[in-house]
């Protein structure tokens, strides 16, 4: 019986390891970009919005791999 | 900071009573019959009851004697079956999904299982499934019912006929707008002046109609999946891949000479790599662009309420771990922080959805000027 528990929860490592590192990725990639664009904006004030917009939608590209690669391996 | 003593308290109650009643609701929990509650199972089903597209509304579930009593109204399905178009209520079906209520209707019998209709063949009284669940002595109808996505798609749409053609008929008169039309007409303008005008270029009217529409039909339809009794739509894949379709026939049909021929001969790369990165870029166009317009808009609000619904759940399910009203603090504060997050992913999908939509197009009917 502990053996079963223990096989169908080892069965789940890989799911969750990829599922870690997905959000590794994820998370490294929305760093950089809240880097970018916060030098940007210490750099020039007055283009905040321009980098705002940009790097919204950078994010969102960069979200929509994460969770495509979260649901198409789960 | 002086806050009023008067705020002070309403607050503190209101917070305390919303504590106290979900606490009591939570504790004494029973199934059906008086069975003892399988926490998990019935979250689950709680869960993919809101994820999922059914063929009735189901608002909420009573139980009064043991007794079950469901409230909320039925749809309309509508079957095209071996034996021709058949349609009928859902409510023939009696709250079953799973396969044993059988309803007979122009010579065919069909059953639901699991959301699911077949048609039985002859002389069977259930579906049976093989090992790779294909049903077995059953056939699937082409279903075309209304079912709760379709219904929403359909309110949602005669809505935004009524709010968006009161505001165009208003400007024959005057030029500034009374009623709701004060609201739309600033987002309106966002969306011609950010998102269409910026990526489009000087073609930009011809386009914007599609873009204005696409805009605020996920923007309401995400905000729905989040309002109490509301139904979850844009986290359909059917939905989201029927929007990113008539992006994609949009952008084809737009596309002129120049486009192509950028995208399949492409100046500045040697001659030799070309045609691979031609073979790349046409699937980039045709097929990757609009699967992750689908995924990322299906992804998101799937996760959005999946997780929102999860942290209400807690309330319930770690009522052991930390007294009713201990867990039923927690799940209100995090749900309550999520749900404000999903919010605005619900007016940041809508957003990327469409500027993609008109970053596309913009690349298709580009002119180039060199």
């Amino acid at each position: 019986m502990a053996l079963a528990m223990i096989q169908e929860a080892t069965s789940l490592v890989p799911n969750l390891v990829g599922a870690g590192l997905i959000v590794i990725g994820a998370g490294i990639g929305l760093g950089q970009i809240g880097r970018g664009a916060m030098e940007g904006i210490a750099r020039q004030p007055e283009a905040t919005n321009k980098i705002q917009t940009a790097m919204i939608i950078i994010a969102a590209l960069l979200e929509g791999l994460a969770f495509a690669a979260i649901f198409l391996g789960k | 900071m002086k806050i009023k003593l008067k705020t002070t308290i309403v607050m503190s109650l209101t917070l305390l009573s919303s504590l106290f009643c979900s606490a009591l609701a939570t504790a004494s929990a029973e199934g059906k019959k008086g069975d003892p509650v399988n926490t998990a199972e019935e979250i689950t089903e709680y869960i993919q009851h809101h994820v999922k597209d059914s063929h009735d509304f189901h608002l909420f579930t009573h139980f009064s004697e043991g007794e079950e009593h469901h409230i909320g109204f039925p749809l309309p399905v509508i079957l095209y079956g071996e034996k021709g178009l058949t349609a009928f209520m859902s409510s023939a079906f009696h709250h079953d999904d799973s396969g044993h209520e059988i309803v007979e209707k122009n010579s065919s019998r069909f059953v639901r299982n699991h959301g699911t209709i077949y048609e039985l063949a002859e002389g069977a009284s259930s579906v049976e499934f093989d090992e790779a669940h294909h049903p077995v002595n059953a056939s699937k109808p082409i279903d075309l019912s209304i079912t709760k996505s379709v219904f929403g798609i359909l309110v949602i749409g005669l809505l935004m006929l009524l709010w968006f053609g009161k505001l165009g008929r208003q400007y024959k008169k005057n030029a500034v707008p009374t009623g709701f039309g004060r609201v739309l007409e600033p987002l309106v303008i966002y969306v011609r002046d950010e998102i269409a005008k910026p990526n489009i270029g000087h073609k930009y009217r011809k386009f914007t109609g599609y873009l204005m529409t696409v805009f605020f039909f996920v923007w309401i339809l995400n905000l729905l999946g989040l309002a109490p009794f509301g139904f979850n739509v844009t986290g359909q894949l059917a939905v989201t891949a029927a929007l990113a379709i008539f992006t994609l026939v949009i952008y084809l049909f737009s596309s002129n000479k120049h486009f192509w021929s950028h995208q399949l001969w492409m100046p500045g790369v040697p001659y030799l790599l070309r045609p691979l990165l031609a073979i790349i870029e046409l699937a980039g166009t045709l097929i990757i662009k609009p699967f992750s317009l689908m995924v990322r808009l299906f992804a998101n609000i799937t996760a959005g309420h999946i997780v929102v619904m999860s942290l209400i759940a807690i309330g319930i399910s770690m009522q052991n771990q930390m007294t009713a009203v201990g867990s039923t603090a927690l799940s209100l504060v995090l749900s309550l922080f999520i749900t404000l997050i999903e919010v605005l992913v619900a007016f940041l999908q809508a957003y990327i959805f469409t500027m993609l939509s008109a970053l596309f197009i913009g690349m298709a009917v580009d002119e180039g000027h060199h």
